[in-house]
This record gives structure tokens, C-alpha cells and sequence, in this order.
């Protein structure tokens, strides 16, 4: 891939942040730069999982079989709607509306089950409905030319405006208690939730997508340099779109997942979960640039955040605090690598034949801009 | 993340090790046996009278709709006080958001911590029962206020009787108005089943008073502009009212702030309602208004934490009939469950505020 160099090059703010120490001119020569920086980005991540349990290991009832259970019951749904949107985010684009889908989907169950129609069906349609609400998005912003920003702050109002027209304030409830079960059983002989599973086999399939497939090396180049992607041969449109429809499709299944979880179908179920699964991806490592982010950083995000929110509640640390401490951690986390990235990325633009350079000598580069730092 | 910093140096097997540890170590799972106080026998049997004392060193969880609503963070007060008096403690826990999701983790911390009871407002009526009834699975009695639940197995503290409420206000402007005069109301929405229930009942009780009339009942839709559009042309068409009762906080504060402009219509219109004692303090300090009602949260707070702890202790139970005690409020009566409500006690008559006792709520 031609533009792999620079993803090298834009991560070495990172590599000199917070508990990295300066690679050495043969470690790069060993292994692949990017792969490298990515390990960094989850080693400290690992760190920060480690403190949390530690910090967890003092709280009550916290190392407790039940508890792995309850933060991955807790977190499935916003687990489950992260991994698209990583891949969304990878190529520069956004969604937004992921737990709209999700309350509509939820509102569409209920509705659909409510008059009838078999569970299993009902479940079909609502996958459907989805997919076609991820389509939407994704036309809007391949066809149409729109921000994905914009259209999909939109289709966060649209979809939980249609949820609420289908519903009202009324709820449907009466689902198969041999569904609703996943809400208050782990599965069989283990101690994780239906939802966090479904997360787990999902989450190898999406890294395998992404760090192993051609697809997912297009996904990296259409966040770098979108028109260069597109010159290079990707089709950037229709990568984008298909996308936002998984987007859409799996959203609409964690919609699935928090009706039968609540054994409750609602319209407004999950209202503002969007930014809750936004700042886990970011946490996860993910650039809101584009071009950049693993798996692995994403689920590791998911649990830090399970374990410090299931902690702080343990703890009876006050919900407004615990806004606080999850908030200014995210931040930090965010803003760290993010803001270095992206100061390295406005500089390499100014200096286009720097950026050549650096692709000759990415070692010397590194070093003049930790210099700078 | 300052502890990641700290820790860094610990290196990835420590890492490993305390997930493994984390998958690994087998505490409790959340499973409890109460043990039943004697003389109760098997809760549902005993219909009434129910013996024993109280336990000590109870714990109950009380989880309000969200941490900053001012109404339940003084009913979380009262439930503390009730504890307290008990020799037992509460724990308040909830969300800032009011949803069913934000209150689960709270759900699942009192089962974690072998709480004895669960005082829950819930936000949603039915999304909340899957996790209440692994709380109940657990041994955790559950008791609902101000915001009731469908789930199975629980009582619910009702803050105030729809008979009472109506009933109580119209009392309420008789005595300041020496039971005579033409009267209105100032209603929410004509569709809002609540009001429209307390007005029946208004209608029922001003049989009892000859020389009251209402006049009309007009609805300002909860909407502080359509509330004083109705209310002006209430007053030009019956310039001689003698009282307005709004059933509604934003249909009286309303009320009060265009009486407060226009005292001249003081000399002979009496103004009272449901309000919240916060609005409507300067209009009970500047004598616009003399009294309105609303129930106490406080009293409702202390109410479920001593039907909670009588639950958790046995001296109480869901049994249509069955009395326990609440303190200083008295003794209590579980109703029959009716309609969408389980089985429930009712706090009593709403409070009236007036100038002796409004600087005491700040709701």
C-alpha cells in the first residue's frame, strides 16, 4: 500500500507520548511501523485496564464472577454498535444515529410483535428496516455528497421521530421469556452475557476484516487520503456505503438485543447512547481523522469502560462524579493523540514535499518531530 | 489515567494475570437466603397483624429516577430518616440520566451488595422488572414510589389517593372562602386522566357545599402562555370569582404570578391548587396565595423506607390487609391490587403548605 508510510509517520507524536519510550531505528526496520504504533496504542490501554483493576480489586464485590457478568450485560449493545462504527470512523466518515436505529428497531419489534407477527419474522423485518436506514445514510453521504456529520445528526432526529410515531409513549412488553432471558442469564457455563458473546465473535470477525483483508487496508487508505484511495483503484463510494448499511444492519440487531435485555420495547430505548459508543471507539484509539485504529483498542475501551463504570457504581461513587471521571478520562485519551496527530497531519500538509521526503527516510522524520514536541 | 501512569512500569504478565484473576476469582454470584423472621410465616399466608420486630443493620437501596431530581432527592431524605430510626442505613444510587438503562448498574450494585431492599422510582414502567426480578431472585425485597413499576412482587407507596386529592381541595378553598362564591378550575390538558379524575371528585364534594358553584373548568394544557390566555378570559367572563383552584404546578404558578401583578383582584378571589412549595414560595410569602397542597415527599421517602425494611424484616407483606407501622406517620394498610397497580398503600391526605411551614421545602 502506497500510503502506509505515512501512516508511520502521523503516529509518532504518539509513540513519544505517554508511556513510550522512543523506538529505536531497528526496531523499525524489523517490523512493520504501523503495526508497531497500533501495539503501543493498546499497550497503554492495557496499562490503563491494569489500574482499573486494580483500583476495581479494592471495591467490594467487585472481583466477582457475577460482576463480569453485569458489566458485559451493561456494555453489549454499545459494544456491539462500536465495531461498524470503527470501521465508519477509520475512513473519515461518522454515524451518528446508531442508537436512534437501535430505538427504532426496538420500537419496530414491539410494534411488529405486538400486532402478531412471529418473532422470528418480526426480528427479520426489523434487520431489514436496518439495513435500509443504513443506506440511506450511506447514500446520502456517498451519492448526495452531504457530511456524514450532518446527515447523520439527522437521521438521529428522523429515526427516534419515527420510533415515537410508531409507539407513542406507550410500550410493548409480553416478548418469549426464552429470549428475555439473555437479559438475566449469562450463557451456558460462562459468565458473559448473550450480548457481550455476540460482541466477542463479532469483534474477531471485524479484526480479521480489518487488519487481514484487502478491504480493510482500503479502509485505512480511504482514512488517509481519501482521493489518493480513490485514484489507487478503491472504490472509496462504495465502500463508504456498504459501510454505513452494516452500520444500519447491526444496529438494528443490538436494537434486538436491548428489547429482549429489557423484555420492554420503547421508543426512546438507548436515547443518547450515540455518544457513549462514539467516545469508546476514540478511546479504543481510533482517529476521528480516519486512517488509523484497531480492534483490539476498541475492545479493550469496552472493557476499561465496563470495569471503571461498574467500579465507580460499586464504589456508590456519585453518578454525577462518575460523569466526571469517565468524561475527563476519555478526554484525556482522546485529546492526547488526537490533537498531536492532528498537528502533525495540518503541518504535513503545509509541507507536501517534506511528506515525500519522510516516506524516504520515515526514521529521520520521527526523531526532528519529537524534537519539536 | 493517573493510575495508568503510575502502574505502567508493571509490564503486560501482571496484565494477564489480573485478567485472569478477574475471570477467575469466584465471589458470591449474587445468590442470598434471607433468613424469615419468626412468627411470619410463609410470606402471601399471613393476612394480617403480622408480628416480630424490625432487624437491625438492614440496608436498603434507594434509586431515584436520576441523583438530581429535587422531588426524590428529598424523598431519598426521608427514607434515610426511616433507616435511621431503624439501625439500619440507606444507600442512594441512580443515574443522571432517567432512563431504565442509567438505573441497572444501581440494580445490580444492591444485588452485588446483598442489599436487604430495593425503594425504586422507575422510569419505565416495565424495562426495569427483568433486573427488580433477579433482585427479588437474590432475596431483595422490592418497593416502588412515586413512579411505579409493572414488575411482579412488589408494593407500591402511592403518594396520594385521586379521591383525596380532589376531595381535599375543594376543602381546602371552602375554608378560605367561607364556603360560598362562584368558583373555577384551572385544569392541564382535557385529555390528562389524573386531572380529570380529581376534578370528578371536586364535582362529587362540592355537593357538600350549597353556596359553592363552579362556573366553568378551563385547560391550559400545562403551558404557562395557554394557562394565562384562559385564565384572563376566565376573569372577564365572571369578573366576580371567588375562587380558582388549579390542579396542575404550572396551571397555579401561573396563576399566582398574574394575581401577583393584579393584587386589586385579591380583595375577592381566592387562589389554590397543587403546586410546588419552590414556585410558589414568593406567593405564599407575599400573602398572593394563602395555601395550595401537594403530597411530602419527605413523608413518602421515610414511608418506603419503613415498608421496606418491614418487608425485608418480615413484619410486613403484599397481603391485601395486612398492617405494618411507619413510625411517626403510623400504621398503614395494604390495598388490593387494582388495575395496573400490585398491591400498594397510600400515603394520605396531600400536605398544605402555608406561610407556617413553606420554608421548609425546597422542591
Amino acid at each position: 500500500m502506497l500510503s502506509e508510510p505515512a501512516i508511520a509517520v502521523s503516529q509518532e507524536p504518539l509513540l513519544g507520548g505517554p508511556g513510550g519510550t522512543e523506538p529505536g531505528p531497528g526496531a523499525a526496520s524489523r517490523a512493520p511501523r504501523s503495526w508497531r504504533s497500533l501495539l503501543r496504542w493498546e499497550t497503554a490501554l492495557v496499562f490503563c485496564l491494569v489500574a482499573t483493576l486494580i483500583y476495581g480489586a479494592g471495591v467490594p464485590h467487585f472481583m466477582s464472577s457475577t460482576n463480569i457478568f453485569y458489566i458485559g450485560i451493561n456494555m453489549g449493545e454499545i459494544a456491539i454498535m462500536a465495531l461498524p462504527l470503527t470501521l465508519i470512523i477509520m475512513t473519515g466518515e461518522i454515524d451518528l444515529s446508531v442508537a436512534s436505529m437501535l430505538g427504532l428497531s426496538s420500537t419496530l419489534l414491539g410494534y411488529l410483535f405486538k400486532h402478531g407477527w412471529p418473532i422470528a419474522l418480526a426480528m427479520v423485518v426489523v434487520l431489514i428496516i436496518g439495513a435500509a436506514g443504513g443506506a440511506l445514510n450511506g447514500f446520502l453521504v456517498t451519492k448526495m455528497k452531504l457530511p456524514s456529520i450532518a446527515v447523520t445528526i439527522g437521521t438521529l432526529t428522523l429515526y427516534r421521530g419515527i420510533a415515537e410515531i410508531i409507539l407513542g409513549t406507550g410500550s410493548v412488553t409480553g416478548f418469549p421469556s426464552s429470549l428475555t432471558k439473555i437479559g438475566v442469564v449469562p450463557i451456558a457455563h460462562t459468565k458473559l452475557s448473550y450480548s457481550i458473546g455476540i460482541f466477542l465473535v463479532l469483534a474477531v470477525v471485524f479484526a480479521v476484516v480489518l487488519h487481514a483483508t484487502p478491504v480493510g487496508r482500503s479502509i485505512f487508505a480511504i482514512g488517509l487520503q481519501s482521493e489518493a484511495a480513490h485514484f489507487s483503484g478503491i472504490r472509496v463510494e462504495r465502500i463508504k456505503f456498504t459501510l454505513f448499511v452494516l452500520s444500519g444492519l447491526i444496529c438494528s440487531f443490538a436494537g434486538i438485543l436491548w428489547t429482549l435485555r429489557f423484555a420492554t420495547s420503547r421508543f426512546d430505548a438507548g436515547t443518547g447512547l450515540e455518544l457513549t459508543v462514539v467516545t469508546i471507539v476514540l478511546f479504543g484509539g481510533v482517529s476521528i481523522f480516519g486512517g488509523r485504529g484497531s480492534i483490539l483498542g476498541v475492545v479493550l475501551a469496552v472493557v476499561i469502560v465496563g470495569c471503571i463504570q461498574e467500579a465507580l457504581t460499586l464504589k456508590n461513587v456519585a453518578a454525577e462524579v462518575q460523569n466526571i471521571v469517565t468524561g475527563a478520562l476519555l478526554l484525556i485519551s482522546v485529546i492526547v493523540p488526537n490533537s498531536a496527530d492532528g498537528i502533525q497531519r495540518l503541518r504535513a500538509r503545509s509541507r507536501g514535499r517534506a511528506r515525500r521526503r519522510a516516506q524516504l527516510r520515515p526514521t529521520d522524520l520521527a526523531t526532528t518531530t519529537t524534537t519539536e514536541r | 489515567m493517573a493510575h495508568s501512569y503510575s502502574r505502567r512500569r508493571i509490564g503486560i504478565p501482571i496484565a494477564m494475570a489480573a485478567l485472569t484473576f478477574g475471570v477467575a476469582a469466584c465471589g458470591s454470584s449474587g445468590s442470598k437466603t434471607t433468613a424469615t423472621t419468626a412468627g411470619t410465616g410463609t410470606p402471601g399466608t399471613t393476612a394480617s397483624g403480622t408480628s416480630g420486630s424490625i432487624k437491625k443493620g438492614l440496608v436498603v437501596y434507594f434509586i431515584p429516577k436520576d441523583t438530581q431530581n429535587p422531588y426524590e432527592v428529598i424523598a431519598d431524605q426521608g427514607g434515610a430518616t426511616a433507616l435511621k430510626d431503624l439501625g439500619g442505613k440507606v444507600v442512594v444510587s441512580s443515574g443522571t440520566a432517567d432512563t431504565a438503562a442509567a438505573q441497572i448498574p444501581s440494580i445490580q450494585a444492591a444485588i452485588q451488595a446483598h442489599a436487604d431492599a430495593i425503594v425504586i422510582a422507575g422510569n419505565d414502567p416495565s424495562a426495569l422488572c427483568p433486573s427488580l426480578s433477579q433482585a427479588q431472585a437474590a432475596g431483595i425485597k422490592v418497593v416502588s414510589f412515586d413512579s411505579d413499576v409493572t414488575c411482579a412482587n412488589h408494593l407500591f407507596i402511592n403518594q396520594a389517593n385521586t379521591e383525596q386529592i380532589g376531595t381535599s381541595e375543594v376543602d381546602l378553598l371552602a375554608k378560605q372562602i367561607n364556603n360560598t362564591g362562584d368558583i373555577a378550575i384551572l385544569s392541564a390538558a382535557a385529555t390528562a386522566t389524573n386531572q380529570n379524575q380529581w376534578i370528578g371528585y371536586m364535582k362529587q364534594q362540592l355537593t357538600k357545599y350549597p353556596n359553592m358553584h363552579l362556573v366553568s373548568t378551563v385547560y391550559g394544557n400545562d403551558d404557562p402562555a395557554t394557562s394565562l390566555t384562559v385564565l384572563q378570559g376566565l376573569l372577564s367572563a365572571y369578573p366576580n370569582l371567588a375562587g380558582i383552584i388549579s390542579p396542575t404546578t404550572v396551571g397555579i404558578s401561573t396563576a399566582a404570578q398574574y394575581l401577583d401583578n393584579h393584587k386589586d383582584l385579591l380583595s375577592h378571589l381566592t387562589l389554590t391548587g397543587l403546586g410546588l412549595p419552590s414556585q410558589m414560595k414568593p406567593y405564599i410569602k407575599d400573602g398572593t396565595v394563602k395555601a395550595f397542597e401537594l403530597w411530602n415527599p419527605n413523608d413518602l421517602g421515610y414511608l418506603a423506607g419503613y415498608a421496606a425494611a418491614s418487608l425485608a424484616s418480615g413484619t410486613a407483606s403484599l397481603t391485601t390487609d395486612s398492617k405494618f407501622t411507619a413510625g411517626r406517620l403510623g400504621s398503614y394498610t395494604v390495598l388490593a391490587p387494582a388495575g395496573t397497580t400490585g398491591p400498594s398503600v397510600v400515603l394520605g391526605p396531600p400536605t398544605v403548605f402555608d406561610s407556617s411551614n413553606i420554608d421548609q421545602f425546597n422542591f
